[in-house]
Parts: structure tokens; sequence; C-alpha cells
């Protein structure tokens, strides 16, 4: 009897990846790592509402703002700790311009005390990067949203 | 009173009110943008619009009065209906851009839009667009938000008194704006920001820097006029980021002087003094505070030792809060000495010992409406205490008749009576003219020395008609201002008000400069009066005395000698002269470092405890808003154990209430020992006949901390060195408004650009105080000599 499991599974087809080679496909609801976005022409997205602020349940997102010379609105400082982060995602659902978003990405690591918290250049960094899949994921899920 | 009904309850209010009044009384909200309860009832937002029977159409809640019988539905379905019609218009023109608006969060259009506002709306036509105006440094606009509900307006026609705003064009292109691009001038402009109820005018140094969710409010005490106006200061991660107006009704009302709005920036400005720091041979270090205060104590010790404890003397200025003032007056008399003084502004002190308790008004702010005469002596009120000149203000639209006798025709918002435009010196002869001329009237003189001192005297078209004034039976108020007091024959100024005022029964009244003005005349931070109050026969020096005397060690508090002292050239010359200074200061300035030997970091209004006592007399205590920056400690707590390292008793304090208490027992139990008779002057002081100073602190030029807040500095009303002269004068003196002047007083030459001026008289030339390039002048007020400068320099 106990055979014939065994005999059952060993021709069934295998879960284990070979990671980091291969990984498992993600939502593109996935909410990973944070990235703040930009505009096609370069200008950042984010004109320092501060309702991430407002909104992160985990406090974990510190914002400061002031007009930047050409008078806009802009963020000197955005942060946000991530070992505070609870990847709630409210922050991505309170933008009012799509700036702060979750990316799919959830491979990283600290090796040192501070690195867990993302500057907004990190931040910027991280939406330049992967500006494509953002983009593709947030196109994908616009009919649910 | 009559009855009415709102939403099911029964009211008895007075007939002429207003719905909107009765509904507020009575916590019943309806929604409103134009409405404000101190403007004129304009009716124009519709959005009070509310249900009331017997009538077929809603009707504006603010311009309904109530009759009997009444019944009002500001929740029924017409009403609400109405209320959602107007929001829908509201918003076809407004923008949404509430991320970006520093409005957002505390709009009263975002909010009633909660309520009233459709999510979607129907308009799909092309929006208005308004060109943003430039209002100066202190407003920043962005007039599409604008709703036109004319509150700015109003504002500044009814409060501020001056018409700078008004509603340009019709109907889809009216828009709100100064015509004239150009700065607002008045000193209460700051008052538009609250009222606006969007984001159309907001406050410009606050600009994108917070949001008014993310901050804690905290109540305080303004600290730069003896109003002691309430404010609330709004603090995000332990900065103080905003200040608003707390509203008091006997105070300020719900407003806010420009000054006290927004000399917060100093606060966190760059020049702060955060760590104690000792001069070694000509090297400023940083040191810990028992290491500096040890200092102080030793070589305050060592000038007691070697030159006697009469040779320190401690200046501090009327802004310290009474704690403060109080601990340092108790150090230095225990010490041994009795040279100290608060008065820093002031030339002449022959009249303190028949000076009251305090130099105050002893009446309130709000008794200034009821009064038939409120004369002004010396005072530019509109600047020296801007909610004090709204308060004259109120009462002259009420029917007070104003008058002044200044040196300058200040344009004063209020209308006048009758003014008397005079050289500062020709001031004691302009009120002696009024004393003869009550005199002619058959009023009786209180003293024989009066009819002598006033014999010789013709008086003039204005005193007869100032005189029948005050000769009626009447509430009639006499007031000091800084003029007066800081002027050289301050003295004979005082005695001479206070004859008027015993002729003819009215009441003197001073505004001192500073906050706390009062609460150091109070606690004894004067030279002839000591512990308890008790009247000195042998007083300490005053701070012209100290000065003069080159004194072996100055402990200065809150002071910048060079900014804030009558003669500043004097004050520079003791202070480098001296031994030993101290300075217990919030600021770094270069000027007290260059012979000061030990700083000791103390903390601005927002940073300690304490208590100020304002004009009217009235004990405002506050508490500390935001933690001490760096080592800064609050200036009670420096002297408290500069006591203890000095030997001193009874400095055991653990907390400022304990001094407050201390202070307020000691005014309980005791009175001043001074007699009340009136300094008599022989004579009356001979006019100048040549060219004579007169000296203002310009309003954001009065204490440590307006003079580092960059907004104020850069607003219009902000004054420069110059010297202003009326152009009789300039003329014979062959000089234009591009040309330069050097003024002479004693050995010191410094040159400033001439401004030409029609309101001022002959032969007097003003001079600003607390410049650095007016510093190097002496007396603040007196003969001067001018001569053109040729030389050309280039700033």
């Amino acid at each position: 009897m106990g055979l014939k499991l065994t005999g059952k599974y060993m021709f069934k087809r295998k879960i284990t990846i070979q990671f980091p080679e291969e990984k498992t496909p993600t939502s593109p609801r996935f909410r990973g790592l944070h990235a703040l976005r930009r505009y096609p022409n370069g200008e950042e997205r984010c004109i320092a509402c501060k309702l991430c602020e407002a909104v992160c349940p985990a406090l974990a997102i510190t914002i400061d703002a002031e007009p930047r010379a050409d008078g806009s609105r802009r963020t000197t400082r955005y942060e946000i700790d991530l070992f505070k982060c609870i990847y709630c995602g409210f922050c991505e659902e309170s933008c009012p311009v799509d700036s702060i978003v979750e990316t799919g990405m959830s491979h990283y690591h600290f090796e040192n005390r501070g690195e867990n918290i993302m500057t907004k250049p990190m931040l910027l960094a991280i939406g330049d990067k992967y500006e494509k899949e953002i983009a593709a994921a947030r196109r994908t899920d616009a009919a649910f949203r | 009173m009559i009855e009415v009904e709102i939403d099911g309850k029964k009211f008895q209010v007075e007939p002429g009110k207003m719905i909107i009044e009765v509904a507020d009384q009575a916590d019943i909200r309806i929604p409103r943008f134009c409405y404000h309860k101190k403007l004129s009832i304009a009716a124009n937002c519709r959005m009070c619009l509310v249900d009331v029977e017997k009538s077929g159409k809603p009707l504006p809640a603010c311009a309904t009065p109530v009759t009997d019988g009444m019944i009002v539905r500001t929740h029924s379905a017409k009403a609400i209906d109405a209320q959602k019609s107007v929001m829908e218009f509201l918003l076809i023109n407004h923008p949404l851009d509430c991320p970006i608006c520093d409005q957002g969060g505390e709009c009263e259009l975002q909010d009633i839009s909660m309520g009233y506002g459709k999510d979607v709306s129907r308009y799909n036509e092309g929006k208005r667009s308004v060109k943003d105006k430039s209002l100066g440094s202190l407003i920043g606009t962005d007039m599409t938000r604008c709703i036109l509900c004319t509150r700015c307006v109003r504002f500044t026609e009814e409060i501020a008194g001056v018409q700078e705003l008004g509603t340009l064009g019709r109907g889809e292109t009216s828009e709100i704006g100064t015509c004239v691009e150009r700065s607002l001038v008045s000193e209460l402009s700051g008052n538009i920001i609250d009222l606006c109820p969007v984001g159309a005018l907001t406050s410009k140094p606050f600009r994108f820097r917070a949001r008014a969710w993310e901050m804690e409010q905290m109540p305080t005490i303004a600290p730069h006029d003896c109003i002691g106006s309430n404010i609330y200061t709004h603090i995000l991660r332990q900065r103080v980021l905003r200040v608003a107006p707390r509203e008091n009704e006997a105070i300020n009302e719900t407003w806010l002087s420009d000054r006290d709005r927004f000399s917060y920036e100093a606060l966190n400005d760059d020049e702060r003094l955060l760590q104690p720091m000792i001069k070694e041979n000509g090297e400023w270090q940083v040191v810990n505070w028992p290491t500096a205060l040890k200092r102080v104590a030793e070589r305050l010790q060592q000038v007691i030792r070697e030159k006697g404890a009469d040779k320190i003397g401690a200046l501090l200025s009327p802004t310290a809060t009474l704690e403060e003032a109080h601990l340092l007056q108790k150090l230095i008399r225990q010490l041994g000495s009795h040279n100290i003084d608060h008065r820093l502004q002031q030339m002449d002190f022959s009249a303190q010992h028949s000076m009251p308790l305090y130099p105050g008004l002893h009446m309130s702010l709000e008794s200034f409406e009821g009064q038939d005469t409120i004369v002004l002596i010396g005072s530019h009120i509109s600047r020296e205490q801007p909610i004090g000149a709204h308060r004259v203000r109120t009462a002259a639209l009420q029917g007070s008749a104003i008058f002044a006798i200044n040196p300058v025709d200040y344009p004063f918002r209020f209308p006048m009576k009758g003014k008397q435009i005079v050289k500062p010196s020709a001031m004691p002869q302009a009120l002696a003219e009024v004393i003869k001329a009550l005199l002619d009237n058959g009023v009786a003189a209180p003293a024989v020395e009066v009819n002598k001192l006033v014999q010789n005297v013709k008086p003039s078209e204005f005193a007869v008609e100032l005189a029948k004034q005050l000769k009626q039976e009447s509430k009639k108020i006499i007031i000091l201002g800084a003029i007066a007091q800081n002027h050289m024959h301050a003295g004979t100024i005082t005695y001479l008000a206070n004859i008027i005022a015993k002729m003819t029964h009215a009441h003197v009244g001073f505004l001192t400069p500073g906050a706390n003005g009062a609460g150091a005349w109070i606690v004894g931070a004067v030279p002839h009066r000591g512990i308890n109050m008790k009247h000195l026969s042998n007083p300490g020096l005053d701070v012209q005395q100290m000065l003069q005397a080159k004194l072996a060690a100055y402990v200065l508090l809150n002071v910048e000698p060079d900014l804030d002292c009558a003669n500043p050239q004097l004050a520079n010359k003791a202070m480098v002269a001296a031994d030993f200074v101290v300075a217990i200061t919030p600021f770094f300035s270069h000027k007290v470092a260059a012979y000061a030997e030990v700083l000791l970091p103390s903390t601005p209004f927002t940073e300690t405890s304490g208590t100020y006592i304002n004009a009217e007399g009235k004990w405002q205590r506050f508490n500390g808003v935001v933690p001490a920056q760096g080592e800064a400690r609050p200036a009670w707590k420096i002297l408290r154990v500069l006591g203890n390292l000095l030997d001193l008793e009874h400095f055991d304090y653990q907390s400022s209430e304990e001094i407050h208490d201390e202070v307020n027992r000691i005014v309980a139990e005791n009175q001043p020992s001074h007699t009340h008779t009136l300094h008599t002057p022989t004579t009356i002081p001979p006019i100048i006949e040549g060219i004579e100073r007169l000296t203002e602190w310009p309003i954001y030029r009065a204490d440590n901390i307006v003079r580092r807040a960059p907004a104020l500095q850069a607003a219009v009303i902000n004054e420069i060195p110059v010297a202003r002269m009326p152009v009789t004068l300039a003329n014979r003196l062959q000089l234009s408004a591009d040309s330069r002047v050097a003024i002479k007083q004693d050995d010191c030459e410094v040159i400033l650009p001439v401004e030409l001026c029609d309101d001022m008289p002959d032969n007097t030339v003003y001079i600003p105080a607390g410049f650095g390039l007016t510093s190097d002048l002496s007396a603040s007020f007196g003969a001067l000599s001018l001569q053109r400068s040729d030389t050309h320099h280039v700033e």
C-alpha cells in the first residue's frame, strides 16, 4: 500500500524549483519592495502630498517637503523603514499620482544596520530599474482596480 | 426675546440676530464659506441656504434675521438639496489639486464637499484659471483655487483698515487682487491666511512644509509686544513649523499680528546658540555646562573681590519671562549690587520713582471701545502693538475721538480727530500747551508748580481743541507709546501727561516695548526697587548709568546691546571695556561674541515655561511647546544653577512654577513703597534749534527673534537703515532721494542713504535702531549733525 503511494508520487510532476536560477511566478498584485516612479519625461511623480505617510499603519514612511527651485511641491526626504513596513500596500492605494508602488521584487536582504531604511534616491533607482515590469503589472491589473 | 425653532429645538433669542448666529451658539452646523463672525455679512457664497417655513425659496442663514415663531430646518430635503446645488457650482471652477494644496486637510471646501459634494462632476467645459498675485514675502497665492467668498477683501477693509484687496472684473472673470500688483502693507495681513476657506491664500514661509493632520497644536503666548496675543504653535518632529492665533476675545480676538505669526522661523535659525562656549585666548571653545557655569561664578566672585559688587551690572531684555527676570534680579541683588535694568531703549529715568507698580494700561484692551477720547502720545501704535492699534481702530469706528501728539504723521488706519506733529524735542512743549489750554479753560491745576511751569506757554490751536475735548465729562485715556518712553525727556513727558490726566480725570496708560515690560517691573528688574518691591533710598544704576560707568562685569540676558540699547555706541564701548561679560542668549551674535567671555545658550519662549504679564496686567503662564534644542537650557534653570554655584540663598527651585508662585506671593504681600508723588521738572525742556534725531525700533527689528525671521525681514514693511527726513530739510542740505548722508554723533560717523518724506516736522531726521549699520551711532534722541556724503559706497 505504502509503495503504491510512493510509486504515484514518483511519476508526478516535481514542485521543487532550483532557486535562484528558477523562480516561482508572482501575481501582478504581488506586494514586494517599494519603488518611486517617474513620468516618461523623467520628472519624479511624487508631489509630497503625504497621504502615504498618513495612511501607513506601521508608520514606516517619513517625508519632509519644501518647494523646489521651480516652485513645485517636492519631497526633500522620502524614507521607508523596511523593518517597520508590513507590505499592506496602502501607500500605493493612497497615492494620487501612482508614484509609490510595491514591485514584484521579493528577494533582497540587508547586511548592515541602517540598510533597512530606503531613501528617496534608492527608491527612485528601483523605480527606474523596474519601470517596465511595474508598468506591465499595473496594466494587467488595471481592469480590476 | 423672540422664539425660533431650528431643527425642532426651540430657542429664546434677541431679535436682530441672524439664523446662523443662533445655530452656531446651539452647535447646529450650517455649512458656510463667506460668513465670518468678525466680518460683515456678504451672503455671496450661498452655502448656508436653509429651509425656512413659509418661505418659498431657501434663505441664506447668514443674512436672514430671526423673527418670532420662525421655523428653520437646516437638514430638510429642501435645504440639503439647495446646499448640494451650491456646492456643485462652487466645484465647477475649483481645481482638483488637493494633494499639492497646503490647505488640504484643514480646508473648509474639502470638508464641506465631503458632506455636500458629488463624486463626479457633470461639468465638462473648460475650467477657469486665474493668474497668481504676488502679495509679498508672507502670503502665497494660488488664485485659481479662490471661490470668491471675499473674506479677505472684507478683512482688509474692515479690520486692517486699508482696502488693499478687492474684487476685480465681473461674473466668470471676477477675481481677487490688488489692482496694481503690490505687497500687502498691513501689519495684520497674515490673518487672511486663516480667513481664506480654501487654499488660495496660504502662508509662504510654511509652504509645503507639513500637513495639518501630522502637526501637534500647542498653546503659548506671543513674545513680541505687550499685548500678549494668545497663539498656537504647530509642531512637527519637535520643530515649530507654523503659528496660528488662539482665540481670546479679551486680548487678540481671533487675530494675530504678522510679527507674532511669522517670527517662529528664527527658532530654527542657523544662528541658534546650542552649546555653552568659553573664550580662551581669543578662541571660542565649546565646553560643557559645569565648566561654563563654574567659570561665570568664579569670574563674578573675582570681580566682587577685586572691584566690589557694585561693579557688576545686569541687563535683560523686556522679552525675558517673569521667572527669568525675577531670578536675575535676585541673583544680582544677593551678590550685593542693584545695577539691573530691562529698559534698554530708554534714556531718561527721572520719573522712575513716581511710577506705579508697573507702567501698563491698568485697564482692559476691551475697554478701549467705549472711551470717548483716546490720546496717543509718542506712539506709533500700529507698528509697536498692531493688535493695540486694531483696538484703537475699533474704538474710533464706534465713535471715540482719537488725538495724537507724535513726531511723525503716522498713517494710522483709523480716523483721527486731531493731531499735532512736532519735533521730538518739542513734545514736552506740546503737552505743556495742552495744560495751559486747560488752565485757560478754567480747569484747576493740581499743584501750584504746574501754573509756574506753563506760565510762558502759548497754546496752539490743537492744544485748545484737545483741551476742549478733554474738559468734557467723559471716558478718556492717554496712552504713552514707545517714543514717549524712550524720549530724552521721558520723565517730563510722563509728568505732563499725568498732570493732564489729573486735571481731566483721564486714565494714563503705557504701552511698553517687549512682551514682559510689566513683569520685569513687578519683579523689580529695575535699579530703584529692592527685594520685595521695597523702594531703595540708594538705588542702583539704570541702564544708561551702567553703560556710562563702564562697570567691570556685565550679565546680559537675552540682550544684544548693539541692537537693543538706546545708545548702542556707548553700550559697545562699555562692553568692550569690561573685564567680564557673560551673555545668556538663545542666539549667537558676532558683535556680542567679540567682547563676551562666556556664552550660555538659553531657550526662546517655545522651549521654556514662564509667565508674561501684558499691558493690561494679565498674568499669562505658558509651557514649553518643544524640547530645548541642543544643549540650550531655559534661562531660569541657568540662573538657578548659577545661584547655587555662587552659594546664594533660596535658589533651590525645582520648577518655574515655584518661581512664579514666589513672585505671586511677593506681589500679594507687598506693595511698592513709592509715594506716588510725581517727579516735578523745574522747566519745560527747550526745543532743539537745529537738526535732531528721532529713533524707533522698527516693527521687525524689535527683538532678537524677529531680527532673525527671514520672511519678516523680506516683508515690505520691514524698514531698512536710512536717514529719513522731510523734503524741506533735504533741500536745505542739497540732498536728493538717491544721495547719501553722513551722520555724525559723538565721535562716530555713519553713512546712510537718504529717504525723503513729507510727514515729519522740519529739522527732524528719523534713523531706525536695531540695525548693524546704525549701531555705531549714539543717543537715539537729541541733536544731530548731518553732512552730504559724496564718497561712493558699494553695497
